[in-house]
């Protein structure tokens, strides 16, 4: 059998026995869950009931957060060294009374261990009367990065979502402060602020019905974060408006409960449950996505689809390959004044066993070219299960389609292609789709400076490994099918 | 979570459960908040003629009590078959021509009577929750029915413009215009029907919402051409 023929055995012997790659692995099952925070090394988020999860690199999740008061759809929120946690539940006094309460409680820590770990008293911030039009559940924390004012929203399709003002410093209700309705028909909602503009999420859609629920999340925006929040129609969402940011896809139905996270400028990511995860068992599921915006509005990125692509450099538009002879094919140009009726000839592309032949059998270096779809140029990103991730997605191995020669990192901060993908930290790659729609690749492995480094353009045509700025093009990479 | 109208109930346990969770014992709170009243949503319909508001919402109308349909547990089941076969359905004579005054009756059954009421809405939305409970009256698991009469000063060609929570269809003259499917919200303009060529004179506009648990109200306008409202219109709520 010839090499490449073994090669592409096993690639399609790969391809064809690689698990699905899921939204988040190990235990994700929960409903409402709250914005993720992140404390001490490790990732947390509450739900509904008693606890949470918690995750070490942002993809593995178990059991065992822990947070008291039971009740529903909790959030939480940093503020200076201490984490603010807000839920829906029992308080004393209120019972009969209300239809919904919110209370708010800290911790120094989320983490269960730490001997700093526990919840103050819980305080009452909102509520709605037996038979208000609203129903105080489902709080959400905006600190505005303006003023340094807490906000929390709360509500569900009874009624009226409404916003209220909390102090940062006790987590209580500012005295005084009277509730705003913001927004109908919603619940599970969230706040962001971004360029001058405080978006309103909310979730719309039928929730609670297994694989039929028609959850969704839509935005609306304002200048002010007491409102008017209107959609992309100037419509407002006290007249049920909003802007689709995700719905039901990817075998999985009724994405709610949006939580913003930050990674650092660029990278941000939306947190959700699911409704319903066609593949466990039609259980709810914590999924993250990718947050990107388009002409000032957040959508939900695709999760990225294994596959074989161009790897683009948004600086130039050079693709990345193999530092190999580009081997020219068969033709040339054809005349100008061809005859017409000359029968049409399709001509195929460049194979691989035509040309790898020619390649260096040890490391080859990586640089960047004029894409002209050749062998050199096509790279295959698969993830690696058990090799961990990180938040939204696993690490995954970038090798030359129909071969197992490997991206990697250099001991010295260079990139490489190694011969055959061993499963090595420096042949794992992060990848993260950026809120401009480009992505970001970075290493597993930590280099010298003790943070993972990017591909980066040096020049036009070469590459290296360096920190990740999102202000510059150099830092970012498209995958292109083509 | 996430209350929703179909699941409501389970996440009442989940909130009283909750409550039993022990915690100390306060000061006394102030509760005391508006309780609503009918008069927070609809005010009686004046003798004058109304005109739509400024964004063409159209708020007087005559909502007759709500018929009970106890037997809807949950809007998962409105679907278009279901909602077809509901709203084909005839409660009393003259269902689908009355053009009812205040306060007349309609005779369900033998022990059900049910009565019109002519209302102009306070809010661009009729709150048919509201209505209910503002009369003492079950406000859920419910068919609502609504009419109204508006007069065209000219020949013009409009589309009806529904939002509904939760499902609803819609006629003009007796024709169906609209039916919007499915559990519901009521969305400004979430289903517009197609062209509609309106005479100058009196049409008659009429509507049946269906709900489960949960709120429920609409809201009705027409638009252009242009997709802006019409506003150019007077509403009588009487032939």
């Amino acid at each position: 059998m010839k090499r490449i023929d073994i090669y592409l055995l096993a690639f399609l012997l790969s391809a064809l026995f690689a698990p699905r790659v899921a939204a988040q692995t190990g235990n994700i099952y929960i409903h409402d869950p709250s914005t993720i925070a992140y404390c001490d090394g490790k990732y947390y988020t509450f739900g509904t009931g008693s606890g949470g999860l918690i995750s070490d690199d942002g993809w593995t999740w178990r059991s065992g957060a822990v947070r008291p008061g039971g009740g529903v759809a909790p959030d939480v929120i940093k503020i200076g060294d201490r984490y603010l946690v807000s839920y829906s539940a029992g308080y004393p006094g209120t019972e009969g009374k209300t239809r919904g309460v919110v209370t708010t409680m800290w911790s120094k820590t989320l983490d269960p261990e730490s001997p700093d770990f526990g919840f103050s008293e819980p305080e009452l911030v909102a509520w709605a009367g037996a038979d208000e039009d609203c129903w105080a559940i489902d709080p959400a924390f905006l600190l505005d990065p303006t003023t340094g004012r807490l906000w929390c929203s709360y509500g569900t399709y009874f009624g009226a979502i409404r916003i209220v003002e909390l102090d940062p410093a006790t987590g209580k209700r500012v005295e005084g402060n009277k509730a705003v309705d913001i927004a109908i028909d919603c619940e599970a909602t969230a706040l962001m602020y971004r360029d001058g503009w405080y978006y309103l999420l909310g979730t719309h859609g039928t929730c609670c019905d297994g694989v039929n629920s028609t959850y969704n999340i839509v935005c609306g925006r304002s200048r002010s974060v007491t409102g008017p929040y209107v959609d992309n129609m100037g419509r407002d969402m006290l007249q049920g408006g909003g802007k689709m940011v995700l719905s039901a896809g990817n075998r999985a139905t009724g994405p709610g409960h949006f939580g913003h996270y930050v990674e650092t400028e660029g990278v941000e990511k939306m947190s959700f449950h699911y409704e319903a995860d066609f593949e466990r068992s039609g259980r709810s599921t914590l999924a993250v996505r990718s947050l990107l915006w388009k002409n000032g509005w957040p959508v939900a990125a695709d999760p990225f689809k294994e596959g074989t692509y161009e790897i683009e450099s948004e600086r130039r538009g050079y693709s990345l390959e193999l530092a190999v002879n580009f081997v020219r094919m068969q033709g040339g140009m054809r005349a100008f004044r061809i005859d017409p009726n000359e029968p049409v000839v399709v001509i195929e592309d460049q194979k691989l066993e035509d040309v790898i032949g020619g390649w260096p059998t040890g490391d080859i270096d990586i640089r960047l070219g004029d894409y002209m779809f050749r062998p050199h140029q096509k790279w295959t990103v698969t993830a690696v299960p058990d090799a961990g991730g990180y938040l939204g997605a696993p690490y995954y191995k970038i090798t030359i389609a129909g071969t197992e020669r490997a991206l990697a990192a250099t001991e010295d901060g260079e990139l490489t292609a190694v011969p055959a993908f061993t499963g090595a930290d420096e042949q794992l790659w992060r990848i993260e789709q950026l809120t401009d729609g480009t992505f970001r690749i970075l290493t597993k492995v930590a280099c010298g400076c003790g943070k993972q480094m990017c591909l980066k353009c040096t020049g036009d045509s070469t590459v290296t490994l360096g920190e990740f700025d999102f202000s510059s093009d150099n830092c970012k990479w498209n995958f292109r099918d083509r | 979570m996430s209350i929703t109208k179909t699941f409501k109930r389970a996440a009442l346990a989940a909130l009283a459960l909750s409550c039993l969770a022990a915690l100390p014992a306060r000061a006394q709170l102030d509760l005391s908040y508006h309780q609503p009243v009918l008069e927070d949503y609809f005010a009686p319909a004046a003798a004058t003629p109304a005109v739509p508001d400024e964004q063409g919402f159209i708020r007087r109308w005559s909502l007759l009590e709500p018929i009970a349909k106890p037997e809807i547990r949950t809007n998962a089941i409105f679907d278009d078959s279901y909602l077809n076969e509901e709203f084909a359905k005839i409660y009393f004579d003259g269902q689908m021509s009355i053009v009812p005054k205040d306060g007349q009756k309609v005779k369900l059954d033998k022990k059900t009577k049910l009565t019109w009421h002519c209302y102009d809405s306070k809010r661009y939305n009729v709150k048919l929750y509201r209505f209910a409970t503002g009369l003492g009256l079950h406000p859920t698991e419910a068919l609502y029915l609504a009419v109204t009469v508006i007069d065209v000063p000219q020949d013009m060609t409009v589309r009806l413009s529904v939002g509904s929570n939760s499902a609803s269809k819609w006629w003009i003259d007796g024709e169906e215009v609209l039916l919007l499917t499915g559990d519901r919200r009521m969305v400004v303009d979430d289903c517009v029907s197609r062209k509609i060529q309106l005479s100058a004179g009196r049409h008659v506009l009429r509507g049946a919402v269906i709900n489960g648990p949960g709120m429920s109200d609409f809201c009705v306008r027409f638009l252009d051409a242009s997709l802006r409202p019409v506003t150019k219109l007077t509403i009588t709520n009487q032939k």
